[in-house]
């Protein structure tokens, strides 16, 4: 099976998942991502690179959060953006998903960025746009969201620049979570030696540990020691019924309350992809604390975007 | 019409014929074997040197599409298929639009398959009206028009009470039940085994226990009521157990496996390959290894194609929302010689289970070259592979997951009733 993400250069071609994605092109990406950072801080927030192209925001699904830094991301780079929330116009009146992505092809866009409910979307429209084109996976159901991953992990060696001397630990919904799975796999990638998750049986994934991490059910023994603290977004739908009892018992199992945290190392960190359920998954005294660094994970957010971009454009070059 | 076949090697499990010998087919009926019958003169003569002459396949599960839905495939084509494939026989299902559920409409299904003079076709009728779980159908009227069996095809009977009568009931007159053993509740919105595959891909998992567990009551239903049961398309390793101890415990039952999974794994979804995307779902290499065990010490005693043609618009979508299924009248039985040459099974075990078993618990006159028996043969040719490809086969579903691969065994000719109904050249 070749690998959908790739040329036959072995450059990056389409951003689809982590997995799959060898280290070197991580880096490469968060090393680029680095020069971005200072971009927004100057008077101009321009770059060049993208002058001239056109970069189609397709939103199968509702988001405004991450449609908003891509968008910020590909006009900082000087491209034209065109955003397509498809969850609201054509796939309600019937229009098959390639039917929507041929038009946009014939639009002459040169760059997808989607986001839809279903698992392996994207790598479906990969497979059916031409050369010219790349595809950036923003959210595809339960599989993955690179550039989510991506920031995360940028982050965490903003924070703990040593990644081969870490503990991260992933806590709450791994099961329906796109996020937790893409954490995962850049983090083993990128050679962090221990990865934990802690969750009640009914949020994890079968097999969840054949990904290299180990699995905690219990809150206080997984975060014993812990560099980092993810934490997950608990959705409203998941909180009452068969798979929890409640939002309350949650939180009093699961949620990241200073007590718990400080059973992680003194200078954890805590990080969230928002957005956040204040009072379910994390305390607000967390989430707005001084070990959270849930904010610089938004800047950053823009930068990693900007970086996939402009590897994208320049051919797998950075 | 006087035919001749000879020189090719003959394999008849059912009377346990595996040699050279020659053919003789008169009326449409085998007239001799080894021995020219008095006064034969042939009008045609075929020279089987160096190839296979067995029973017409016998396929215990087939989409026919028809009626209602044409656009996925029709009549015609999947019987052409079918005779390419060497399939004489299929057992097709009842999930149509509108359902086999009425005798007037198996009539008509048969009347329609007749004039085409292709393959025979027995329809397993519906065993609930609507196949809805709730209302048994007139059992009796349709075998009366044709139906060999019923069956839910992919719809569960979540009643049990209604569940044990439909067992009481067709066992009243000697029906056999066609099931496939899956909790609904279990595979609820699943599209893959549930397990590394599907956890990595983020797909919805349907567990190997929703198998076991439908299969422990059924077969405990079965044991009750006496009943005659087959078992369709067994995915798992424990579903094997059960069914290899519930024959122990002299309970009727008989099972099937798709050929597609005595080959493939989760690990062939790949990249949300919706060829892949079958139900049951593929499972893991234990579970592989677990169905070919139970097939050569015939616990499972056929294997079917699962044809299920598909239209591209139904499966270039995300992977959840594809719709299940795989073409396969035409890959039965190269994929079958693969299988038995990967786990050396002699060539005469593959046809008993792809032909002379199948047969037999259609309870049709099938599967088998004895005097005086239709002359529903297969002429083929183990040797010689081919490429399965798009353009290259009948069937309008074009969806297989082994596209572009080579595969051993050419069919040469396909005789239903006497009649070459299909000829490679």
């Amino acid at each position: 099976m070749f690998n959908p993400q790739l040329n036959a250069e072995g450059k990056l071609k389409h951003l689809l998942s982590i997995e799959g994605l060898p280290k070197s092109i991580l880096n490469e990406i968060l090393n680029t991502a680095e020069s971005f950072v200072g971009i927004a801080e100057r008077e101009v927030k321009k770059v060049p690179l993208l002058r001239g192209k056109t970069v189609c925001n397709i939103f199968f699904e509702n988001s405004t959060r991450t449609r908003t830094t891509f968008e910020i991301a590909a006009k900082r780079l000087s491209a034209d953006v065109l955003n397509l929330n498809v969850s609201t116009s054509s796939q309600s009146k019937g229009e098959s998903i390639l039917d929507t992505v041929n038009n946009l092809i014939a639009m002459h866009a040169d760059m997808f960025v989607v986001r839809h409910y279903q698992s392996g979307a994207a790598h479906l429209i990969a497979q059916h746009v031409p050369d010219s084109i790349s595809v950036i996976n923003a959210g595809d159901g339960r599989h993955s969201h690179p550039t989510q991953g991506l920031l995360d992990v940028f982050t965490i060696r903003k924070f703990k620049p040593d990644m081969h001397n870490l503990r991260v630990a992933i806590v709450g919904d791994v099961l329906h979570s796109r996020v937790a799975r893409s954490e995962i796999h850049a983090l083993t990638t990128l050679g962090v030696p221990e990865v934990r998750v802690i969750a009640p049986k009914t949020l994890l994934p079968t097999n969840i540990e054949k990904l290299g991490v180990q699995v905690f059910h219990d809150m206080k023994a997984g975060l014993k020691d812990v560099d980092v603290v993810m934490m997950l977004r608990l959705q409203n739908e998941r909180m009452n019924g068969a798979m929890l009892p409640s939002s309350q018992e949650y939180f009093k199992t699961y949620g990241l309350t200073q007590e718990k945290l400080d059973l992680a190392r003194s200078d954890a960190i805590v990080m969230h992809p928002g957005p956040m359920n204040r009072g379910v998954e994390i305390d607000s005294a967390v989430a707005d604390g001084s070990q959270s660094v849930i904010l610089p994970q938004v800047t950053y957010g823009i930068a990693v975007r900007m970086a996939v971009m402009a590897i994208l454009a320049s051919g797998g070059q950075a | 019409m006087n035919i001749l076949i000879k020189n090719g090697r003959m394999i008849d499990p059912a009377n346990q014929r595996d040699a050279i010998q020659d053919i003789y087919i008169t009326e449409g009926k085998i007239a001799g074997i080894a021995q020219a019958p008095a006064g034969f003169s042939a009008n045609q003569t075929i020279d089987a040197s160096g190839l296979i002459v067995a029973p017409g396949l016998v396929d215990l599960s087939t989409r026919l599409r028809e009626p209602g839905l044409e656009y996925k495939a029709t009549l015609t084509s999947e019987l052409q298929a079918a005779v390419a494939g060497g399939v004489t026989s299929v057992a097709c299902l009842p999930d149509t639009e509108p359902t086999l559920d009425e005798p007037g409409l198996v009539e008509m299904l048969k009347y329609r398959a007749k004039t085409l003079n292709l393959a025979h076709v027995y329809p397993l009728g519906a065993l609930t009206t609507q196949l809805q779980g709730k209302t048994l159908t007139e059992m009796y009227e349709l075998t009366q028009a044709g139906c060999v069996g019923f069956t839910q095809a992919d719809q569960p009977i979540i009643d049990t009470q209604v569940l044990w009568r439909a067992f009481e009931y067709a066992t009243t007159f000697g029906y056999t039940l066609f099931l496939r053993a899956e909790d609904p509740f279990l595979a609820k919105d699943g599209v893959a085994h549930d397990g590394e595959v599907a956890s990595r891909l983020g797909l919805k998992g349907i567990p190997s226990a929703a198998e076991s567990l439908a299969l422990a009551t059924i077969l405990r239903i079965a044991s009750e009521t006496n009943a005659k049961l087959h078992i369709c398309r067994l995915s798992t390793a424990e579903g094997v157990t059960l069914v290899r101890n519930a024959k122990k415990q002299g309970i009727r039952v008989t099972a099937d496996v798709s050929i597609q999974h005595l080959h493939l794994t989760e690990l062939d979804i790949g990249y949300f390959n919706t060829f892949a995307h079958l139900r049951p779902p593929l499972r893991t290499q234990r579970d592989l290894e677990a169905l070919c065990e139970g097939v050569k010490d015939g616990t499972i005693d056929a294997i079917c194609s699962d044809h299920t043609p598909v239209d591209d618009d139904d499966k270039i979508l995300p992977f959840a929302e594809s719709e299940i299924g795989a073409t396969g009248l035409e890959l039965l039985l190269p994929l079958s010689l693969k299988w038995a040459d990967a786990y050396q099974i002699p060539l005469s075990t593959v046809i008993q289970r792809i032909s002379t078993s199948p047969a037999n618990i259609m309870g049709i006159p099938a599967g088998r070259l004895s005097i005086g028996d239709a002359a529903d043969i297969v002429i083929f040719d183990s040797k010689t592979f081919t490429k399965i490809e798009a353009n290259k086969l009948k069937s309008m579903g074009k969806n297989t997951p082994f596209l572009n691969l080579e595969l051993p065994g050419q069919v040469e000719y396909t005789f239903v009733e006497g009649q070459a109904r299909f000829s490679r050249l």
